[in-house]
Parts: C-alpha cells; sequence; structure tokens
C-alpha cells in the first residue's frame, strides 16, 4: 500500500483539537486516580499539575511543571487527552512535556514564572500550546507566539468567579470594538493593545478569535461554570474547586453537565442540588497585588 | 427544506453547522429527546466520545438516536462521532457507551497522541479530486462487516465508510472549507 504524505504540527491540527473540546470541562490533576476521576465524571482532557492552586496558594515556593514520572502515569491511566503546565518561558519543561507525549501544554501564570520578558516561542513545537490572557492585547500577543488556544486567566486557586468574569467580558467586549472600527483605526488599535497588526485586522474582519477561548481561575460551582459559558467561552478549566470540594466526583460530574446544558436554568438547577461543600473561597481584596497570579505574563 | 440536526452535547458542532449550511440545509443544534424529534437526519460531531457517550445516556437521548437510526434515519459521525457508531471498539481500557448501529470495529487514538495528529490529501470513491483530511487523535476503522462500503484508506486502514444511510469518517471534513462530504451525507437523505 502507498504511504501517504503526512503533515505533523500545522495550524489547523494544533487549533483543531481545542476545537474538538469546546464545550467540554478540562480538569486539573496530581495524579492517576484524580485523572481516572475526572475521566468517568465526563472531562474532555485532564490537566497535570504538581499542585492545585489552592495549594501553591497555601503552601508557597516555587512551583515547576509537575514530576515527569507523574505525568507518565497521568498519560497511561486515561484515554481522553492529558495536558500539562510548563513555567512561563521554561522552553526546556516544554520540551520534556512533548516528549512524554502530552497532548497539550499550558504554559501556565500559575507556575513560577522562568522569563520575565520573554513567553515560550511557541511554533517550535509540533505539541499545541494553550495560554492564559486578561484582555485581548495579551490573548493576540500569545496567539502571536503560537499558542493554538487561550484560557482566559482569572484568578487560580480562589474559588471566586469575579477574576475570571472581568477577563473573559474583557476579551469578549474588545473584539467586538474591533470588529466595528475602520480600517485606518486598526494601527492605532494594534498600538493600543501592543498587538500584531495582522492579527488585529484578523479580528476586525471576522469579528472572532481564530483560537477556542476557553476559562479559568476560579471556577467552583456548576452555575459559575454556566455563567462563563453565557459570558462566551468555549469551555471551562475547572482547577482546585474540583478535588478541594468535600466531594469531587459528584461536584465534577455537576460541572460537567452545567457546561453542556449552560443556557437551560432548570437543568443547572436540577444539576447543583446536593453536591456537598463547595472550595472555601478567598476574597480577591485579601490577596496582596504580589500575590495575584493573573499579574504574570508579559 | 430538509432539516438536520448536530449532536450538541460537546465538541466542534459550529464547524459541522457551517458545513451543512455550505451543503445546502438548514441545520439546527439538538441537545435534548424532544429536539431530536424534529429531525430529518443527524450529524454526531467531533469531541470526545467517552464525554458525549456519558452525556447521551444520562440526559435520555442514547436510546432515542439508537431507535431512529434503526428506523432508517441518516446519520453521519466524524471521528468521536464515528466511535459513537461502532460496533464494538478495541485497544482501548474505556470504551464509552454508544449507539453500536454501524458495522465496524473501531480502533481509538489509532494513529498516536496529539503530535502525531496530521492532514493528508486522501483519494475518496467518487471524487475527482483529492480530499484535503484532517486526523486529530483519530481513530481508525479496523474491521468492517459485509453490509460495509468503503469510500476511503489511510495506507490500507478505511477512514470513510458508508452502510446504507450511515456515513463514519475517521477525519473532520467539518474542519476545511471542502462540503464535499458533507454534500454525500445530505445526498443521502
Amino acid at each position: 500500500m502507498a504511504e501517504i504524505d503526512r503533515e505533523t504540527g500545522g495550524t489547523r491540527v494544533k487549533r483543531g483539537l481545542a476545537e474538538m473540546l469546546k464545550g467540554g470541562v478540562i480538569m486539573d490533576v496530581t495524579n492517576a486516580e484524580q485523572a481516572k476521576i475526572s475521566e468517568a465524571a465526563g472531562a474532555v482532557a485532564v490537566m497535570a499539575l504538581e499542585r492545585v492552586p489552592a495549594d501553591i496558594r497555601a503552601e508557597g515556593g516555587v512551583v515547576r511543571m509537575a514530576d515527569p514520572e507523574k505525568v507518565a502515569e497521568i498519560v497511561d491511566a486515561v484515554s481522553i487527552p492529558v495536558m500539562a503546565k510548563c513555567r512561563i518561558g521554561h522552553f526546556v519543561e516544554a520540551q520534556v512535556l512533548q516528549e512524554l507525549g502530552v497532548d497539550y501544554i499550558d504554559e501556565s501564570e500559575v507556575l513560577t514564572p522562568a522569563d520575565e520578558a520573554n513567553h515560550v516561542n511557541k511554533w517550535d513545537f509540533t505539541v499545541p500550546f494553550v495560554c492564559g490572557a486578561t484582555n485581548l492585547g495579551e490573548t493576540l500577543r500569545r496567539i502571536g507566539e503560537g499558542a493554538a488556544m487561550i484560557r482566559s486567566k482569572g484568578e487560580a486557586g480562589t474559588g471566586n468567579v469575579v477574576e475570571a468574569v472581568r477577563h473573559m467580558r474583557s476579551i469578549v467586549s474588545e473584539i467586538k470594538r474591533l470588529s466595528v472600527m475602520g480600517t485606518e483605526e486598526l494601527m492605532s488599535a494594534a498600538k493600543e493593545h501592543r498587538a500584531p497588526y495582522e492579527l488585529i485586522r484578523e479580528i476586525s474582519q471576522t469579528g472572532k478569535l481564530p483560537v477556542v477561548l476557553f476559562t479559568a481561575g476560579g471556577i467552583a460551582t456548576p452555575a459559575d461554570a454556566a455563567l462563563m459559558m453565557q459570558l462566551g467561552a468555549d469551555g471551562v478549566f475547572v482547577g482546585s474547586g474540583i478535588f478541594k470540594s468535600g466531594d469531587p466526583e459528584t461536584r465534577a460530574r455537576a460541572i460537567v453537565e452545567a457546561t453542556t446544558y449552560f443556557n437551560e436554568p432548570e437543568m443547572i438547577a436540577k444539576v447543583s442540588r446536593g453536591l456537598g461543600e463547595a472550595m472555601v473561597g478567598i476574597n480577591i481584596s485579601d490577596i496582596p497585588e504580589e500575590q495575584r497570579l493573573a499579574k504574570r505574563g508579559w | 427544506m430538509l432539516k438536520v440536526g448536530v449532536l450538541a452535547l460537546q465538541g466542534d458542532v459550529r464547524e459541522h453547522l457551517s458545513a451543512l449550511d455550505a451543503a445546502g440545509v438548514s441545520p439546527r443544534p439538538v441537545k435534548r429527546a424532544d429536539e431530536l424529534a424534529g429531525v430529518d437526519a443527524m450529524v454526531l460531531p467531533g469531541g470526545e466520545s467517552t464525554t458525549i457517550g456519558k452525556l447521551l445516556d444520562r440526559f435520555g437521548l442514547l436510546e432515542p438516536l439508537r431507535d431512529r437510526a434503526a428506523d432508517g434515519m441518516p446519520l453521519y459521525g466524524t471521528c468521536a462521532g464515528l466511535i459513537l457508531m461502532a460496533r464494538d471498539i478495541v485497544g482501548a481500557h474505556v470504551s464509552p457507551r454508544r449507539l453500536g448501529v454501524l458495522d465496524v470495529v473501531v480502533r481509538r487514538n489509532a494513529y498516536g497522541r496529539q503530535v502525531d495528529s496530521f492532514e493528508a490529501d486522501l483519494e475518496v470513491t467518487g471524487f475527482d479530486e483529492p480530499f484535503r483530511a484532517v486526523f486529530i487523535r483519530a481513530p481508525s476503522i479496523e474491521e468492517v462487516g459485509q453490509d460495509v462500503e468503503v469510500l476511503a484508506t489511510v495506507e490500507g486502514t478505511a477512514v470513510l465508510v458508508r452502510q446504507g444511510s450511515l456515513l463514519a469518517s475517521s477525519f473532520h471534513p467539518e474542519m476545511t472549507s471542502d462540503a464535499r462530504i458533507h454534500e454525500l451525507f445530505v445526498n443521502t437523505i
């Protein structure tokens, strides 16, 4: 039989995997057992990391990519895609994760940044990347560096959805603003957003991002997930919200269901009952400026 | 006008809605059993087959969909959709809940992990020009029953098949602007 000419690592297959995850929930896991619980609850993917954000907040210290042994265990434990976090700018952690066979790398502000000026050049990799963003400019800088998926940052490990709402509203409304601008205004808009002109022009024409936009950082209940979907998210990352709650399996399943039926209040009401304790939340004003994770990333 | 539903529990629903629109029918998302009753044909999109299978089961769509398909409602499944339609699955530790209406045996993630996801030009039976096919953590069709017609292969393995009014592919035609496979489906309705 004739061998066919395969093109791997192209933009379409990188962005394409994120398209397949739409309408789904990606759950933070630190070991194979949590990964299996997530898969059984209906997660579309799991995110491997050393500690969940709530523990990172409580314990402090330098936070790195997960132990490769743990990542390999998680990859072997489930059939759904496995993502893993690397530090901002730490392209060698990214190389290691690609070697381990993860399906997506999250260059994440939740870990301690390795470079205070530059992110990873994501075009160098065959594996696709997701990156966090708080506004449209940050979104487009990350896409310019090769990110194939974006998540609004929120404030991880707080169980408080307010920052996720702020970032999603900001990105969505800035896209709307660009779509009504005249061509002569676009260079100035590129300057204002500190974003590549070509991407500004593309969004102005299409009225949407060229990649999938998920939400993250503070989602703790099914209603939080549905809120973010109604605000325009394509899907949801849940970190501490599941495995820091009283009954992770039941809560995980309810968040999956609320994400699917996000615009049907009677369904959200139904799945939200009897979930046990939600994770304890933190008010953003109680977190000192220098400890806010969303500020990391340039 | 034909009413074609796209199962909208999870996955690349939007892309299928656009592709069906380009193929000249009026598509609509389907999330509930009462919405299923109002369509003439269904597309099962790409996505995570384990997730979609669970939601189909939990929200009472699995049986009605299986019954409609058995009654001859045309169905087209891409990637996860193919897995949901398959009679049997090999080589996976988790076998998603599924319809089992298509007489094929499927291997999940047959081409490897995401770094092995690829695009390639395929020869498709009945098409004059090759079709640019996008394979994302794709399943392969390892065995086909006698009523199943193989319309395209990759290195000897079936990737596009038809069985009566059922059509299924390992790859994602909805990820390209080429509507020929969606037209092929629409023409069977």
